[in-house]
C-alpha cells in the first residue's frame, strides 16, 4: 500500500468558509493508508507547493492527494510541484471539494464536511491503484498546411518558411491572391493592390520550402496536432499530406446582395456593391479602371455610396459590423472624385467608425479636400425611376428627407464567412460561431488559435479585417507554427485505453465504437491494439467490449470499485 | 367550407362593390362567408401609443364575437384585417394589456381566434394554380400593377403575411387570372391614407407618385385590397390633370372585382360603374 499524503486547502473562506477544513484534515489522518495530511489557506501558493513537496521528501510519500478546487483548475499545477520533488506525477489527484462541495453547499456546514472527507476518501482510494505513467511523445511533422492563398494565408506561408520549414499553400482558385487581388488601391495611400500582392506572391512562390497548390481543396483531414494527415485535391487528383500544424485563411464573402430587396436585389445593374466597384476601379478590371454605369456605360455624375447596406441590422442583414466599410468606402467616393471631379458622391452612414493609425484623418480628407457628401441615415429604398436610380434616404442632421437621382448605387454590403467555411471547419473538427465565422480558443489572449490544438486561424475567416489586420494575423499564426516546430517533442497525456490480449477475442468491436480511429486489430496476433497518440481516454471501447478486456490507465475497473467502496463505507 | 366573415363598415357604404364582389367570388370557390351576427368598427387604426389601450376595446370586441361564433375571421378590407390581427396578437402574447382590456370589457378573450385575409386564404386553401384553373374569363393581355400598399403586410412580425419588401402574394394572385403583372416601383409606398381627410394635397402627392410608378411601368390597372387606399389613388386621379401635366388616368380595381369577373360572375353589383376612373371600358376591351 502507498504512503499517501492528504493537502487540504481552505482556498481563502472559499473552501474553508463552508467545510470544517481541520475536521476534514483531522480525519483524513486516521484513514486507512493515509500517511500524513496537513490543511494550508492556499495549496497553489508557493508556500503551499513547498509544503507538498517537503512532506514527500522528509515522510518519504508515494502518493499525493490535493483537496482543493476542480482539477481542470490545478491538477497541472500539482503534478508539476510532485514531479519537482521526484514523485511520479500521475500519482498525484486532486479532489474537488469547491466546486462540487463548498460551493453548492454554503447553508449546510456540518453536511458539507462529511461529504468533503467522502470526497477525499475516494481519491485516496484512486491514488492507491494509480500507476505511474508516462506522457507518451508525439513526432512532430516539420511542415505546415495553410488553407487559402489571400493576404493572410501568403503573410503565414511565408513567414513560416522563412525559418527554414516546409509549407504547403493550398488555394481554390487558380491564382494566389484573393480577395485583394479583386481590389484597385489600398486606404490611405492609395497604392496599388496588385503591385503590394506581386511583391507577396513571388516571395512565395519563389520560396523552394513552400509548395503552392492552386485549383486546389482539403478534401479530408484527420490526426492531431504535430501529426495531421490532409487528403489534398487539386483538378481531380488526391495526395496525402503529413503535416504538424495548419493555418485556416479562407477569407470572406460578401453578403448576397439578392437578400437587400430593399436596394433591389439583384435586379438593377446600377446597384452594385463594394466589389463590384473595386473590380471598375482595378486597372485590370473589366472597365480598365474606369468608372462606369453596368447598364449602359455612362460615365456617372451621381453617385450613392450605402455604408452598412446590411450590416448592423439584425432584421435585413447581420448584427454585427463589417468593420472595413467606412474605410473602403471613404477611399472609393475619394477615388472616383478623382476621376470625375464634376461629379458627387453622396455618402450614407450611420456612424464613421475610422478606428486605425491614419484613418480618422483619411475620412476627413474625403469630405473637406474630396467634397464627399457625407449624410447620416440610412436608405430605405433603391428604385428606377426616368433612366436614373433614385435614392430614398434621411438625414438625420438636418432632419429631413433625401431623395438622390442616381447613376451608380454602391452598396456596402456585409462581410460573411466564405460559403465553403463551415464543411471546412467540420473536416477541421474546429468551431464556428453564429455567423459561421472560425472562433478563437480566447477572444483576448489567444486571437490566432483554435480550439483544436494545432489549427490557427488568419484573416478574415474568423471576423471582418482589414489588410493590415490580416497581414498581422498571418504573422502571428506563423509565430504560433515556429514555436511549436521548434520544440523537440510534444506529449500527449497518458491516461489512454489498453488492452488486455489474454482477454481479447479479437471481434474488432471497439473498432467500430472508437470515434478517433485509434484502435485496430493486429494483422498477426489478431487482438486490438491502441494507437495511443490517438486516443482522447473517452472510455467507448471500455463500455463496448463483451469481455472487459479494454481499461483506461488509471481508472481501471478496481480502482473504480475501490472508490465506489469509499463512498459507501463512508 | 363556412368561414366567419367581418366585412367591416366600409364594406358596407362605400365599398359594397368590394363586398359583393369578394363574398360572390369566395362562395363561387366554396368558401362561405358568413357574416358575424354582432359587429362593430374595429376603429381603423392601431394605435401607435403602446398604452392607447382603449382604442384596442373595438377590435377586442369583435373577436370576441367571433370566438363565440368560430374559431377563426376573414377580413377583406386591408385595414380591418391589419387592426384584428394585431389586436389579436396583442391579446394573446401580452398578458399585462390583455388584463386590462378584459376588466374593462368585463369579459375573458385571450386572442384564441385566428384571423385571415382573403388573399391569404386563396393562396393557403386554396392555391393559386388551382384558382387558375377554376378561371373561366383570363384577363389574358391585361397589365395590372399589384398596389399592397402598408397595413397589408406591414409589420411584419405581426402582420406575418408576406415579405414587406418584395412581396408577392397580390402578384401571384393577378398572375392566376391571367392578367400580366408588371414589376413598379411604388407597390409598398403609401397612400397618404387618412391625411387625405385634412391634407389632401399630402394624399394627392403620394397617390400621384404611386400611380406615376404604374403608369411608368406600362400598367393598365392598379389592383389594391384597401377600400381607402382605391379611394385615395381612384378619386384623387380627379385633381392629379390639373396638377400634374400629361397625368393619364388609370382605373383602380379592387382584386376581388378581377377574381369575381375570371369566375364568370355576373359582376352588375361589383360597383364598378361608382369609380371615379371607369374600369368598365377598360375591361371590355380585354
Amino acid at each position: 500500500m502507498r504512503k499517501v499524503g492528504v493537502f487540504v486547502c481552505h482556498c481563502g473562506r472559499n473552501i474553508a468558509g463552508t467545510v470544517d477544513v481541520e475536521r476534514v484534515t483531522e480525519a483524513l489522518r486516521s484513514y486507512p493508508g493515509v500517511a500524513y495530511s496537513i490543511d494550508y489557506l492556499y495549496m497553489c501558493s508557493d508556500p503551499g507547493q513547498d509544503l507538498i513537496k517537503e512532506a514527500i521528501a522528509k515522510r518519504d510519500l508515494d502518493g499525493v492527494v490535493v483537496a482543493a478546487c476542480s482539477p481542470a483548475m490545478h491538477e497541472i499545477t500539482f503534478r508539476r510541484t510532485v514531479a519537482a520533488a521526484g514523485l511520479n506525477p500521475y500519482l498525484c489527484e486532486v479532489a474537488n471539494i469547491r466546486e462540487q462541495c463548498s460551493w453548492v453547499h454554503r447553508d449546510d456546514m456540518e453536511r458539507a464536511t462529511l461529504k468533503a472527507i467522502q470526497i477525499i476518501g475516494t481519491i485516496v482510494e484512486k491514488v492507491h491503484h494509480d500507476e505511474p505513467l508516462v506522457p507518451l511523445a508525439v513526432p512532430i511533422a516539420r511542415r505546415a498546411l495553410i488553407i487559402g492563398g489571400g493576404i493572410a494565408g501568403l503573410q503565414a506561408a511565408s513567414d513560416i518558411a522563412a525559418a527554414g520549414y516546409a509549407v504547403i499553400l493550398v488555394e481554390r482558385e487558380e491564382r494566389l491572391g484573393g480577395r485583394m487581388a479583386q481590389l484597385s488601391g489600398t486606404y490611405l495611400n492609395f497604392d496599388s493592390t496588385a503591385d503590394l500582392l506581386s511583391e507577396k506572391v513571388e516571395v512565395v512562390t519563389r520560396n523552394p520550402h513552400i509548395t503552392v497548390l492552386t485549383r486546389a481543396q482539403v478534401e479530408a483531414v484527420g490526426g492531431y496536432l504535430g501529426d495531421f494527415k490532409v487528403k489534398v485535391r487539386q483538378q481531380g487528383n488526391d495526395k496525402e499530406y503529413e503535416v504538424g500544424a495548419i493555418v485556416v485563411a479562407t477569407g470572406y464573402d460578401l453578403y448576397p446582395k439578392e437578400r437587400l430587396s430593399e436596394y433591389g436585389g439583384e435586379r438593377y445593374p446600377d446597384v452594385i456593391d463594394g466589389l463590384e466597384f473595386e473590380r471598375m476601379l482595378s486597372p485590370t478590371g473589366p472597365t480598365a479602371g474606369e468608372v462606369r454605369c453596368p447598364s449602359d456605360g455612362r460615365v456617372p455624375q451621381e453617385v450613392v455610396f450605402v455604408q452598412c447596406a446590411g450590416s448592423r441590422d439584425p432584421e435585413r442583414g447581420v448584427s454585427y459590423c463589417s468593420k472595413i466599410c467606412c474605410m473602403y468606402t471613404a477611399k472609393q467616393a475619394m477615388m472616383y472624385k478623382m476621376q470625375v471631379p464634376q461629379g458627387q458622391a453622396y455618402i450614407f452612414y450611420i456612424d464613421i467608425r475610422a478606428l486605425g493609425k491614419g484613418y480618422e484623418e483619411f475620412t476627413q480628407r474625403a469630405m473637406e479636400e474630396h467634397r464627399v457628401l457625407y449624410l447620416r441615415g440610412k436608405v430605405s429604398k433603391v428604385f428606377p425611376q426616368d433612366g436614373k436610380m433614385m435614392v430614398w434616404g434621411a438625414d438625420t442632421l438636418s432632419g429631413k428627407r433625401v431623395e438622390v437621382a442616381a447613376d451608380l448605387v454602391v452598396l456596402a454590403t456585409p462581410m460573411v464567412p466564405n460559403a465553403d467555411a463551415f464543411g471546412l471547419a467540420q473536416k477541421l473538427r474546429v468551431a464556428t460561431d453564429e455567423y459561421g465565422f472560425f472562433s478563437e480558443a480566447h477572444p483576448k489572449l489567444r486571437p490566432v488559435e483554435s480550439l483544436t490544438a494545432g489549427v490557427y486561424l488568419a484573416g478574415a475567416c474568423q471576423a471582418p479585417k482589414d489588410i493590415p489586420e490580416a497581414v498581422t494575423q498571418g504573422g502571428a499564426a506563423a509565430a504560433k507554427v515556429l514555436s511549436l516546430f521548434s520544440q523537440e517533442k510534444i506529449t500527449h497525456d497518458p491516461i489512454v485505453a489498453a488492452v488486455d490480449s489474454e482477454l481479447c477475442a479479437g471481434c474488432g468491436i471497439c473498432v467500430e465504437v472508437c470515434p478517433y480511429e485509434a484502435r485496430e486489430i493486429h494483422p498477426l496476433t489478431k487482438v486490438a491494439v491502441v494507437k495511443e497518440v490517438l486516443c482522447q481516454g473517452c472510455g467507448a471501447c471500455l463500455v463496448a467490449c463483451p469481455n472487459k478486456a479494454s481499461h483506461l490507465r488509471n481508472f481501471a475497473p478496481a480502482q473504480i470499485m475501490a472508490m465506489i467502496e469509499a463512498l459507501e463505507g463512508g | 367550407m363556412r368561414h366567419l366573415y367581418f366585412p367591416g363598415c366600409t364594406l358596407s357604404t362605400k365599398a359594397k362593390g368590394f363586398a359583393a364582389s369578394g363574398e360572390a367570388s369566395a362562395r363561387a370557390l366554396g368558401i362561405d362567408l358568413v357574416e358575424l351576427s354582432q359587429w362593430n368598427c374595429c376603429g381603423a387604426t392601431f394605435p401607435l401609443a403602446m398604452d392607447n389601450l382603449l382604442a384596442l376595446v373595438a377590435p377586442t370586441r369583435i373577436l370576441l364575437n367571433a370566438q363565440k361564433e368560430g374559431d377563426h375571421l376573414v377580413a377583406l378590407c386591408s385595414i380591418c384585417y391589419h387592426v384584428l390581427k394585431r389586436t389579436n396578437r396583442l391579446l394573446r402574447e401580452e398578458a399585462d394589456k390583455r388584463e386590462k382590456i378584459n376588466l374593462f370589457i368585463e369579459e375573458e378573450y385571450r386572442g384564441e381566434v385566428r384571423v385571415f385575409h382573403l388573399l391569404g386564404l386563396l393562396r393557403d386553401e386554396i392555391g393559386f394554380e388551382t384558382l387558375s384553373q377554376r378561371v373561366q374569363k383570363r384577363f389574358q393581355g391585361l397589365k395590372v400593377a399589384p398596389y399592397y400598399g402598408c397595413l397589408l403586410l406591414r409589420p411584419f412580425q405581426e402582420i406575418g403575411l408576406d415579405d414587406p419588401e418584395e412581396p408577392r402574394i397580390l402578384d401571384d394572385f393577378l398572375a392566376s387570372l391571367g392578367c400580366e403583372v408588371v414589376e413598379f416601383s411604388h407597390k409598398t409606398e403609401c397612400c397618404g391614407s387618412y391625411l387625405t381627410m385634412n391634407s389632401s394635397e399630402v394624399t394627392r402627392e403620394l397617390s400621384h407618385a404611386i400611380l406615376r410608378s404604374a403608369l411608368a411601368s406600362g400598367a393598365q390597372a392598379v389592383v389594391t385590397s384597401c377600400p381607402l387606399c382605391q379611394f385615395n389613388l381612384d378619386y384623387r386621379q380627379g385633381e392629379m390633370a390639373a396638377h400634374y401635366p400629361g397625368f393619364a388616368q388609370i382605373p383602380v380595381l379592387y382584386f376581388t372585382q378581377l377574381l369575381g369577373i375570371a369566375l364568370g360572375i355576373e359582376s352588375d353589383t361589383f360597383g364598378l360603374a361608382d369609380h371615379h376612373v371607369d374600369p368598365r371600358p377598360l375591361l371590355r376591351e380585354v
